[in-house]
């Protein structure tokens, strides 16, 4: 019937009856810190995936040629050629020039004007990414008889786009810490205030023979209930969260976006927030009776 | 001098000795001065002053509730300023205290509050609540044992009082005013269960005020004023 026997009137201690409070909006932030995190590093790699080993190749338009658009589509047509010759190639396919102004739409609007600019043309190139060839290497092939073609592998656009990721998580991981420290001063605070209410009975505690970690470890017993509590709150609100994202993510698919997802990763992570709550509480509590009672005689 | 922690010390070695012990609280002005004095196993002494002389105090330099400012505390063989600090817990536990205002807790059943010495010293369970009872009945407190303070009577706290201090059979007893609060016939009483306990070998020191009891009850007496021991008992040192 009993459990763990606790000597001190926590009960009375108005400050750490917050503390569950406190603590499950501390471990819902975090907790949604590190999914969005994580569901961002997923998708960049996801990203990374998507586009390693495909390449657009941009062929000029032969502007001085007799008939323009005829020597224009003969130079798509021979470099397309000469890729589906390289050995890494996959496939190399040449978009029409109807489907590139289909894509310029937005921009110049539809109508016959269109047809007479002279727009490149493009390839839609798709090489095996494990193999040697880059972007420079296709451009070399194709340099000799398509005269300023250009290759492009999209690495300037990932890079930016990771790197814009990589901040993100930076900045999630500091608000992360930045929430654990303010997690440590919380139980630290709350912790000397239970130590004030209870000056008494800890006094007789210690006057009886009591060892400081006997009644360091009563605070602790108190503060992982109390923060067993708040975390349980905030992990199932932060579950609830990411799980309204995900709903929300699988909706129509969208051009480029990737399903959002946490990987392996990321739930671990997930699952540390919770844990790391509970350790903080714990051990922090601990820590400031020690150090507490250390100055009593 | 250097016994280790036990009982098992030379039975003639004084269990508590003060060689010119000085105290003052935090930055104040000396409360206690040049304090000498010896207690042998089985000592029974009436510790008496006027008001403000320093009885409490010394009593709270021999339960360790504080610690001297000059001169050297020895507690069972013990020398308690350079006792590791893990250490103070286990003479602590050798040393019941009633104290003046009794210091129950009152969240706390009697049995609870009787009981608190030996939870805190790891006794199981089992063994807790039948001494604890026992000792409530020995101090006629069977009816009450899940009584909570506030509905005992100043003297129903005490004796729950005494009983806590007494549970862990302490070498020492120190009571501090212990019949300030009842009529005489009571502290009569309680004056035969002190001298019951200091028969079994334990070392008693009551700090009192009340001059009938020290002449009723022939006990030797350290007696304080302003500070200082002038009336030593048995003692080596000498009052200045
Ligand atoms: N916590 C404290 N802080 C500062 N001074 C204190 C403290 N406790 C006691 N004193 C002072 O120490 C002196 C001795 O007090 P103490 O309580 O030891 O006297 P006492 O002999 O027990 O008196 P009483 O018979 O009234 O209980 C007094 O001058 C008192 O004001
Ligand atoms: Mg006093």
């Amino acid at each position: 019937m009993l459990s763990a026997r606790v000597d001190l009137p926590f009960r009375r201690d108005q400050a750490s009856r917050f503390l569950p409070w406190l603590i499950a909006l501390m471990v819902y932030l975090a907790a949604l810190a590190v999914a969005v995190s994580a569901i961002l590093g997923s998708a960049a790699q996801t990203w990374r995936n998507d586009l390693s080993g495909n390449m657009t190749v941009e062929i000029p338009p032969a502007l001085h040629a007799p008939d323009a658009a005829e020597a224009t589509e003969a130079r798509v047509a021979r470099a397309v050629e000469i890729l589906r010759a390289m050995p890494d190639v996959r496939s190399a396919e040449a978009i029409a020039a109807a489907e590139g102004l289909r894509l310029l739409e937005p921009w110049i609007g539809a109508g016959d004007i269109a047809f007479d600019l002279p727009l490149p043309r493009l390839i839609d190139l798709q090489i095996d990414p494990r193999a040697a060839s880059d972007a420079e290497s296709v451009h070399a092939a194709l340099e000799g008889e398509i005269p300023d073609v250009r290759v492009d592998d999209h690495g300037l656009w990932v890079e930016r786009l990771l790197a814009l990721i990589r901040s993100i998580e930076a900045v999630a991981l500091a608000v992360v810490l930045l929430i654990g420290a303010a997690g440590i001063l919380s139980m630290v605070f709350v912790t000397r205030t239970g130590l004030a209410v209870h000056h008494d009975v800890v006094e007789v505690l210690h006057l009886v023979g009591a060892r400081d970690r006997y009644i360091a470890g009563q605070f602790q017993r108190h503060a992982l209930n109390q923060a067993t509590r708040g975390t349980l709150a905030g992990t199932l609100l932060a579950l609830a969260t990411i799980g309204g994202l995900f709903l929300v993510g699988a909706g129509p698919d969208l051009p480029l976006m990737p399903t959002l997802r946490l990987g392996l990763g990321g739930w671990a992570a997930l699952a540390a927030v919770p844990a790391t709550a509970l350790a903080i509480a714990a051990l922090t509590a601990r820590m400031t009776v020690l150090r507490a009672l250390r100055r009593m005689p | 001098m250097t016994t280790p922690h036990g009982n098992e010390m030379d039975s003639t070695e004084p269990v508590v000795r003060f060689e010119n012990v000085g105290m003052r609280y935090g930055a104040g002005t000396e409360v206690l001065s040049d304090i000498s004095f010896d207690l042998e196993p089985g000592a029974f002494r009436f510790l008496v002053g006027p008001s403000g002389a320093g009885k409490s105090s010394l009593l709270r330099l021999m339960y360790l509730a504080q610690r001297p400012s000059r001169g050297l505390i020895t507690l069972f063989g013990h020398d308690t300023a350079t006792l590791p600090r893990t250490e103070m817990p286990l003479l602590r536990r050798r040393v019941g205290v009633v104290f003046q205002d009794f210091r129950l807790l009152d969240h706390l059943s009697a049995l609870d509050n009787v009981a608190l010495p030996l939870r805190v010293a790891g006794v199981s369970e089992s063994q807790v609540r039948a001494h604890a009872s026992e000792l409530l009945e020995w101090v006629g407190l069977a009816d009450h044992l899940d009584a909570r303070p506030e509905v005992l009577s100043g003297g129903e706290q005490q004796r729950v009082a005494i009983a806590r201090a007494v549970i862990n059979r302490p070498n020492v007893l120190l009571a501090d005013e212990p019949t300030g609060n009842v009529d005489d016939r009571i502290a009569v009483r309680l004056m035969y269960l002190f001298e019951e306990l200091n028969k079994l070998g334990t070392t008693v020191v009551i700090a009192t005020h009340n001059q009938s009891l020290v002449s009723r009850f022939r006990h030797d007496i350290l007696m304080l004023q302003d500070g200082r021991l002038i009336v030593p008992g048995r003692t080596r040192g000498t009052a200045a």
